[in-house]
């Protein structure tokens, strides 16, 4: 086994989550603000929906993928008139596996967080001319940023153990689309669990450094507190 | 107000750091600097090392194709070719999930055969107790406890075991030894570990553990045939360099590669074209 086969996939998981934590956060922002604050009617159909991709086995989740955006469909029809290829196979496809299976863990986490927030020092700020945005800003994002620290962690974290959703949309080509838990499938597969293992220890150590680099964030404003 | 600033810019230099990794691996996905000719080929698992062989050896024969190997289930590859993921050529551990896609014409039937067969061995564990089966037969002696196959509703390895069984009137007699495994690397473990006397599972498994040794290969006549068809999936868009490939796999260069680990040519294929 050559080097370079032993860290492509690390590289690859690494690129892929990097990319949906970031892109997951920002709507999982964008749909907990919105349904955090209103009330309208199929809400509660709407959050189920939202919260389907948990409950359903990744496996079916890449195959709704593989269904809504492959050759068939007309989205699918769309993006390969738009980029002269399918998404299918290729890193892209891995992005958006991992986005729409940890979307529910980093909404859930930050919707929650928005609700803890008290009405009334939100009304407070209100009464001193604050705007929406203003309130959201300063009041809702300060007092919740807790929330916004776990929601972005399990979204990384959920992203970067993908399996399901990523071997069915983005397939497993080596140097391509394999990430580390379809390329630990494959080695194991092939009886080859010795490497299986190694990428076993890669993923714990990018967890491991992963938590601790939060564990140090709210270290911080433990002290920052005392102070 | 300090932990959320340093939250946001902190996830500000994720997102920068996520672009600049995107546009260092090109818009849409990496685009190979040359201009080679990209053949995707969608493989069962169970034969990604063999296809990782191949896939050099053919490439450096033919400068100018890239082989894009993709592995799964045959199940999984089946559904990725039935909603048109890009596919050239399919290789399927499994004759149903050829079949299906025969069916839905999305395989040309010119251009499809049997590619591979395996067969099905006995092993028991090589961890220095010298084990005293020798045969299929001897299965039933009282000091065998347990015997290891895969589910033979589920897993292919355990219909063919189920076969070979009855085939040679165990299936019976072994009844309350028998443990069914969730796949053939499950009972190959098993085997390894000592936690069963006795498995089946296909000779190429048996191959890639040290620590598990093979009694007897069961007669061919005793299952049906263990085969892995292949053929060009009909919606390519490189129907000659498909074609060539698909002709490759069976040369001499190609049935050396697979009999090195432990795959023997179909009678169908393997005539040297």
């Amino acid at each position: 086994m050559a080097h370079a086969d032993f860290w492509s996939p690390i590289l690859i998981s690494l690129k892929i989550t990097a990319v949906a934590s970031v892109l997951v956060f920002l709507l999982a922002l964008f749909a907990a603000y919105l349904l955090a604050n209103r009330d309208f009617r199929g809400k509660a159909l709407l959050e189920t929906v939202l919260m389907l991709p948990l409950v359903l086995p990744p496996t079916v989740v890449g195959f709704g993928l593989l269904m809504l955006l492959g050759r068939h469909s007309w989205l699918g029809h769309f993006i390969e008139w738009l980029f002269g290829q399918p998404v299918i196979f290729t890193w892209w496809a891995g992005v958006i596996a991992v986005t729409v299976v940890a979307f529910p863990l980093v909404f859930q986490t930050l919707k929650t967080g928005f609700e803890s927030v008290d009405e009334e020092i939100k009304d407070m700020a209100r009464s001193f001319g604050a705007s929406e945005w203003q309130v959201f800003r300063h009041v809702t994002l300060s007092l919740s940023w807790r929330f916004l620290l776990s929601g972005y962690t399990f979204g990384f974290a959920r992203g970067i153990g993908e399996f399901g959703a990523t071997l069915m949309f983005a397939g497993n080509i080596p140097t391509r689309t394999q990430t580390v838990p379809t390329a630990i499938y494959l080695a194991a597969e092939s009886g080859d669990m010795r490497l299986a293992l190694y990428w076993v220890i890669s993923l714990v150590v990018l967890s491991f450094a992963l938590l601790s680099f939060v564990h140090r964030l709210r270290g911080f404003t433990a002290k920052d507190k005392a102070r | 107000m300090r932990p959320l600033r340093m939250f946001s810019s902190s996830i500000c230099v994720l997102l920068f750091t996520s672009c600049l990794l995107v546009s260092g691996c090109s818009t849409f996905q990496d685009v190979s600097p040359d201009e080679r000719m990209p053949l995707y080929v969608l493989s069962a698992a169970s034969l990604s090392d063999a296809m990782q062989e191949v896939k050099s050896v053919y490439e450096s024969s033919h400068p100018d194709v890239e082989l894009l190997e993709s592995f799964g289930s045959s199940g999984t590859l089946q559904q990725q070719i039935e909603q048109g993921a890009p596919a050239d050529l399919f290789l399927s551990a499994g004759e149903g999930q050829m079949q299906a896609l025969l069916a839905k014409n999305l395989i040309d039937t010119a251009h499809r055969q049997d590619l591979l067969t395996n067969e099905l061995v006995l092993i028991v564990p090589s961890d220095g107790t010298t084990s005293t089966v020798k045969s299929l037969a001897d299965l039933t002696q009282p000091d065998v406890k347990k015997v290891a196959i895969g589910q033979p509703d589920t897993v292919p390895a355990g219909h063919y075991a189920k076969e070979t069984l009855s085939a040679e009137r165990l299936w019976q007699p072994l009844q309350d030894k028998l443990l069914y495994a969730k796949d053939v690397r499950q009972v190959l473990t098993y085997v390894e570990t000592g936690n069963v006397d006795a498995g089946l599972v296909y000779a190429t498994d048996a191959r890639t553990s040290k620590r598990v040794k093979v009694v007897v290969t069961a007669d061919a006549n005793s299952h049906n045939p263990i085969v892995y068809p292949y053929g060009i999936v009909k919606a390519t868009d490189h129907a000659k360099q498909a074609q060539a490939l698909y002709d490759w796999l069976q040369s001499a260069e190609a049935t050396r590669i697979f009999a090195s680990y432990g795959f023997k040519m179909s009678g169908a294929a393997g005539s040297g074209t």
